[in-house]
C-alpha cells in the first residue's frame, strides 16, 4: 500500500490521464476501491444484486463526473459519497416490501442502548471468520441493524474509515456518527453473543448472564 | 487523587469512544477503575472489542463473482 501522499499524487496523475481520454487509467483508479464501493452499496440496499447494480452505476457516474472532482476530499471519499447517494436513490425507486420503510423515521438516537446480556466473551480466533456459518451469522446480524446504524457500522468498522470520512460520506455530523456507531456495536454484540461465546468457539450452548 | 466513580450506564455510553481511544485521560482512568470491579461492563467491553475485531478485515461482504469483469465491460462500453 502506498503512503497517503504518494497515493494522492498517483491518483491525481491517473485522474489527469482519464480526463485526457485514457480509459484504462480509470480502471486503475477505481480498482482498489471496488470492494468498498460494493460494501457501501450493500450497507444501504442489503440485497447483493441491487448492491452490484448500485456499485456499477456509481463507478460509471464517477467516470462521467470525474472532471468535476476537486481534490478537497480524497478520491475514495468522493467515490463513496456518489455510491451512497446512488444507493439511497435505488431505495427510493424500488420501495418494495423487501426493503425497510424509506420514510427514515429516525430511531430515538439520544436514548441509551442497554446491553441485554453480560456473559463473558473470550477473544475470538480470527479463523472463525473463515467459516461460512459464522460469516452468514455476522451478515445477518449486520442486516438486522436499523439502516442508519448499519451504514455507519459498515463504513467505520467493516471498512475502517475514519469518523470524519464517514460523516462526509453520509452527510451527517461526526457526533451522529459516534452515537450511531456505539449503538450498532452494542447491538451487534448482543446479537452475536450466543455464537461467539457458545457454539462457534466451544461447541456448547450459550448461557446467558444477566445482572438482574 | 481518588478516581471519581462512574456508573454502568455512563460506561456503556462511552465504551465505543473508549475502544477508539477517543476519550479524555480522566475518563479513561475512571472507566478502567470501573472495569476492574464490574465484570458485566468488562464483558460488554470485551464483546464489543471482539465484534469490531471480527468484522474489521473487510471480508464481510464478498464481491459477487464476475463483478470486475462486468464493471470493466461497462467502462469499456461508455461513450
Amino acid at each position: 500500500m502506498l503512503p497517503q501522499s504518494q497515493l494522492r499524487d498517483n491518483e491525481a496523475e491517473l485522474i489527469r490521464s482519464v480526463c485526457d481520454g485514457e480509459r484504462e487509467a480509470f480502471y486503475e483508479l477505481v480498482h482498489p476501491y471496488e470492494r468498498m464501493v460494493y460494501a457501501t452499496a450493500i450497507s444501504v440496499v442489503k440485497n447483493p444484486a441491487d448492491a452490484e447494480e448500485v456499485a456499477q452505476e456509481a463507478v460509471l457516474k464517477a467516470f462521467s463526473n470525474l472532471a468535476t472532482f476537486r481534490a478537497e476530499s480524497k478520491f475514495s471519499t468522493w467515490l463513496l459519497q456518489i455510491t451512497y447517494n446512488e444507493a439511497r436513490m435505488k431505495l427510493r425507486k424500488v420501495r418494495s416490501h423487501l426493503y425497510e420503510a424509506i420514510d427514515d423515521s429516525q430511531p430515538s438516537e439520544n436514548a441509551d442502548y442497554w446491553p441485554k446480556d453480560f456473559a463473558d466473551w473470550r477473544p475470538i480466533p480470527s479463523e472463525l471468520f473463515e467459516r461460512d456459518e459464522v460469516r452468514r451469522a455476522i451478515q445477518n446480524a449486520t442486516n438486522s441493524l436499523n439502516r442508519i446504524y448499519r451504514e455507519v457500522f459498515v463504513l467505520r468498522d467493516v471498512q475502517n474509515l475514519s469518523t470524519k470520512e464517514t460523516a462526509t460520506i453520509l452527510g451527517i455530523s461526526e457526533g451522529a456518527v459516534k452515537i450511531r456507531l456505539l449503538r450498532a456495536r452494542l447491538q451487534m454484540r448482543d446479537t452475536l453473543a450466543p455464537g461467539i461465546d457458545g457454539s462457534w468457539v466451544n461447541g456448547q450452548d450459550y448461557r446467558k448472564a444477566r445482572p438482574w | 487523587m481518588a478516581t471519581i466513580e462512574i456508573s454502568c450506564v455512563e460506561v456503556w455510553r462511552e465504551i465505543s469512544d473508549y475502544l477508539d481511544g477517543e476519550i479524555s485521560k480522566e475518563m479513561r482512568e475512571r472507566m478502567e477503575a470501573h472495569f476492574k470491579v464490574c465484570a458485566h461492563c468488562k464483558a460488554v467491553l470485551d464483546g464489543t472489542r471482539n465484534v469490531v475485531g471480527l468484522v474489521g478485515d473487510g471480508r464481510l461482504f464478498q464481491m459477487p463473482e464476475g463483478f470486475n469483469k462486468r464493471l470493466y465491460k461497462k467502462i469499456q462500453g461508455l461513450p
